[in-house]
Order: C-alpha cells, then structure tokens, then sequence
C-alpha cells in the first residue's frame, strides 16, 4: 500500500513535470510577445507594461485575414476531394475486393512513409508545366495526392471489418453497388471518416515545404508556410514574431480544444494505423 | 469471402459469376480516382525522381547523363554524405529519447492513468503534435537562443558556466535542434504507450508482486513485451520523422552553423532550389526515399509477425 501511494506521487509529480516542460514554449511565446516591440527580452519576465497592441501589429503585418482566408480555401480543397475519394478506393480494397485489389492496395502502401521532399523537385517541374505555381492549386492537387495513401490505407481498415452480410442483403434488395456504398456503407463509417478529416485537415493547415516551394505568395500559402515568410521579414523584432507566431498557430489550437476527445482518439488511431 | 448463407440455397454459379464481374467493373470505377490522383502526383514524381537522378541537368538548360555519378557523389562528397549522418544522429533525439523516456514515464504514471490529471495530461501533452512544427521552431530558437529561458534555468541551478547560444554554437547545435524534435515527439510516444498499457491485464502485475518482482522486473518482463505493437509503432514513426526531418531545421537553423545542423530533407531544398543540382537533389532523395522504406519496412515486420 504505501509503495503503491509513493508511486502515485511520483507519478503525480513527474506528470505535472512533463505538462511544465510541454507548455514552456508557449508560456516563453506568450511573455515575449508582451515586450515592446524591437526590444530583446531576457528569459521568462513579465514586462513592466505589457504591450497587447503587438498582437494587432502582428495580426496586420502578418495579413491574418488574407491568411485565414487563404488556408481555409486550402483544406477546403483537400480534405472533401480526399475523403471521398479515399473512402470511395477503401470501400471497393476492402469489401469489394475485386481481383487484382490487393496489389493496388500494395502500390498505395509503398506510399505510406514517403518523405515529400522525395518527391518535391519533380513535382515543382510537374506543377511548372501545369502552369499552377503560385496559386492554391499547386498545394491543394499535390496534397490530395500524397494524402491517398493514408485515406486509402484508413478507410480500407475499417471496411475490411465490415461483415460481409450487410451487403449481401442489400443486394438481394436490388441495390446496386453505388447504392450499396451510399446508402449502408457511408453512414456506418461516419466515425473513421471523421476521424480521417481531423487528420487531413491537421496536415493541411500545418504543411510547410509544398507552400514554400510552390507558391512564392504568403498570401497564398497555408498558415505554417506564411509563418515562414513571417520570420523571414520580421526575424529580428523578436516581440512581434512571438505574437505573430502565436496569432498563427491560435487557430488549429482553437479547433483541437473544441474536439480535443476526437483529435486524441484521433491521432492514436492514425499513428497506429499508419 | 462470400460464404453461402447456412439454411439458403446458394445462388445459381451462372449467376454468381455474372454478380460477382458487375462488382469487378463497379469496384474499379471506385479505385480509379483516387489512383489518378496517387499516379499523378506521387508515382509519377518518383519515377522522375529516379530518372533526374541519373543526370546533370541545372532545371532549365539540357541535361547530360552522368549514370551513376550523382549516387557516388552523395556517398563521397562529405557535405552530402554529412547530412545523412546528422539525420542518423538525429534519430537519438527524435526516437530513443522520446521512446525511451516515454517508456518510463508511461510505466511510473500507470496506476494514475485514470485521474483527473491524466486526462488533462492527455491533452496538454498532444499541443506539440497540433501546432505547426514551423511554430514549435520559432519557440524553441527563442527559448535556446543566449538569452533564452534554457540558459536563465541554467544560471539559476548554478551551471551558469555552460550557458550559450545552443543553436548557434558548432558542437552543441544538432542536439540542440534534437531536443526539439524530442520535444514535439515525447508526448505522443508517452500516451500512445499509456493506452497501450492500459490494455495489459492487471493481474499479471499482481501475480508478478505476489512473487516478489519488484518494479524494474516488472517493467521487463511484463511491461515492455506486451507494448511490443506499441513501441514499434513509435519507433516507426519518430525514426521517419527524424530521418525527414525539414520543417524544424529550416525554421531554427537553416542547417548552420557551417554544415552542423544540414539533414537530406534540406539539403535536397538547397541543392535543387538555390544550387540548382537538381540531378543530385534527386540521387540524394532516392536514397532518403529508400532509406526510409528500408527501417521502416522491418520494425513493422518485427513488431507485427512476432504478434500471432
């Protein structure tokens, strides 16, 4: 009993521990930010007389609009396109299983670990030539793309669970494959779908290396991406860019409080499956 | 897998047959988009990958065939091969460390997994694997930089005498942007482990007190094997990161200082965007590609085949 009490403690003590180092960098961000701008603030101080005009300087400077505005057209590209598309190839690999299936489910998983910077000089030609460098295209396309083979590998995970009768007698009923995925399918796969569309949109937001090779515009860019152009130009007033780099990551970290119980089952799911 | 259903006749094989090449075309027409888009954008770049990585070529003016030129030059060259050792160095931050240490806590939290502070844990403990990693780079440049709050705790325990600019400085520079990466990683390795702890039946730990085993017996041979899926599933994920690695070092050091911090992921970035080596780009990102594929493809193996 008293050891089992002792190492609830240090349990205890080593959570709280962890939870501190976690937050440090975003507690540093967020004192720093205070100071006046142009300054350089030593370590963790409350200022004197805190500045919370830097957030607005940062929000115009940044464009935070322009870029909220810009990013939300990127997921909204992505994450329907690759939902249903990746649920449409996961439902015919998995329940369907036509011959020849499996192999072209072994072609999406060799995908599944691939580095995009493996792939980033071609696709920058690729894009050239498409003539979409410098437009949301060039990050929404690709990104379907290099998402598929996780929505596919995803999808497929949960329709090969699906017992095989609840088409057989949807069949006898008449209903014909594209019914069949509508009408039974889908709304039974609601929760990995979802699950699916926190992970997409998660990446998209935070892509970094497409947004910067492919689109020279900020403006254009996801948030990570305009939050590298962001350091670029303000890099030296440290004030400014704790509040601008906070700004920017305020909204995935506003989403994922909300469906914070979702994002958790969410990730833990994605990182086993994947 | 369409067994007859036991009591019904099954249906006629004419039938049958008919039904079953009906869903053949349908289930393809299902695969097909979702192909196109895999075909385009990523089979179709490696493929050209591959094909860069046997030329000479500036991105603009004609190529030449140089075969096997560019591999020897990642292999030789010590600016190109230093990268790929900087991305295996990495790996003891972004994976042991967190993987390890994630163990450790995991273990010693087991019994307050279900408390109140756990599930607040569980959340604060994701933030990292939320925000954008360009984010916790900036953040973290700050807190390491020669007046940041690492080197004020530092000077507060009295080893004032260590303090630097940790990313600017040559031998401490790797580790330093190591620790971000173990940072962004800790917390998702220590609650993937949890859960899978708590799948563990607690009476072999009661079986295992019973006999006198003490906590690290405890840990050894029970914890552990049974977090086998688990732990591989970790390892996988932060030794891709870590080999990948590109968004951190861009946003805290850019490589620098000299070549210290220089990882393929980077490297290939230079070399076909400022250097315009788009051949060599390409031979260094075939082997990042097959590199990757290659560490990872066996700890999967391992971890799931010793599982049946």
């Amino acid at each position: 009993m008293i050891i089992a009490r002792r190492e609830a403690w240090t349990g205890r003590l080593l959570l709280v521990l962890l939870m501190a180092v976690t937050i440090l960098p975003f507690l540093s961000l967020f004192v720093t930010a205070l100071h006046p701008s142009g300054t350089y603030p030593v370590g963790l101080a409350w200022p004197s007389d805190p500045q919370w005009g830097n957030f607005v300087t940062a929000f115009q400077a940044a464009n935070m609009s322009e870029l909220l505005k810009s990013s939300v057209l990127i997921v909204l590209g992505v994450v329907p396109i690759s939902i249903l598309l990746g649920t449409m190839a996961g439902f015919a690999l998995g329940h369907l299983r036509m011959a020849g299936s499996r192999l072209v489910f072994l072609l999406f998983v060799l995908g599944l670990t691939l580095p995009f910077e493996g792939v980033i000089t071609p696709l920058y030609y690729q894009i050239r030539d498409m003539g979409l460098l410098n437009t949301r295209w060039a990050i929404i396309l690709p990104l379907i793309g290099l998402f598929m083979p996780f929505s596919v590998f995803w999808m497929r995970a949960h329709f090969v669970n699906m017992p095989g009768e609840l088409s057989e007698s949807a069949r006898i009923d008449g209903a014909n494959v594209w019914q069949l995925f509508r009408r039974i399918h889908v709304p039974l796969a609601m929760p990995a779908i979802s699950s699916l569309g926190i992970l997409l949109f998660l990446w998209t937001w935070n892509q970094f290396l497409l947004a910067i090779v492919l689109v020279d515009d900020p403006v254009k860019r996801t948030m990570s991406g305009a939050l590298g152009a962001f350091q670029g130009q303000w890099g030296t007033d440290i004030p400014l860019l704790c509040a601008g780099s906070l700004l920017i990551l305020t909204p995935t970290l506003v989403i994922f409080l909300i469906f914070q119980r979702r994002f958790v089952t969410a990730l833990l799911q994605g990182s086993v499956k994947g | 897998m369409t067994r007859p259903v036991p009591g019904q006749s099954p249906p006629r094989p004419a039938a049958v047959a008919k039904a079953r090449s009906a869903r053949g075309w349908a289930g393809w027409l299902f695969v097909i988009p979702a192909f196109a888009f895999y075909a385009v954008f990523v089979l179709r770049p490696i493929a050209l990958t591959a094909q860069y990585s046997l030329y000479r070529w500036d991105g603009i003016g004609p190529s030449t065939w140089v075969g096997l030129a560019n591999y020897a030059k990642v292999f030789t060259d010590p600016d190109l091969f230093d990268s790929l050792v900087n991305a295996f160095k990495l790996i003891v931050f972004f994976s042991v460390i967190p993987v390890v240490l994630g163990l450790t806590i995991a273990a010693t939290i087991r019994r307050i997994a279900q408390s109140r502070l756990a599930l607040v844990a569980r959340t604060v403990l994701f933030l990292p694997q939320v925000i954008p990693l360009v984010a916790a780079g900036i953040a973290w440049s700050w807190l390491l930089s020669s007046t940041g709050v690492v080197n004020q705790l530092l000077s507060l325990v009295g080893l004032g005498g260590v303090t630097r600019a940790w990313l600017g400085d040559l031998s401490t520079a790797l580790p330093a942007v190591g620790m971000i990466g173990a940072w962004v990683l800790l917390g998702l390795c220590t609650i993937l482990l949890l859960a899978g702890m708590s799948k563990i039946d607690p009476a072999l730990y009661e079986a295992a007190r019973l006999d006198g085993a003490g906590a690290w017996r405890e840990f050894v041979s029970i914890t552990v094997p049974s977090l086998r899926q688990e732990i591989g599933v970790c390892v996988t994920v932060t030794v891709i990161a870590a080999l990948a690695s590109f968004d951190i070092v861009y946003i805290s050091t850019q490589g620098g200082p000299g070549n210290a911090t220089m990882v393929p992921g980077l490297q290939i970035y230079y070399l076909a965007f400022s250097e315009r080596e788009v051949g060599m780009a390409s031979a260094l990102a075939m082997v990042l590609m097959v590199l990757v594929i290659a560490i990872a493809l066996p700890i999967q193996r391992l971890t799931k085949d010793t599982d049946q």
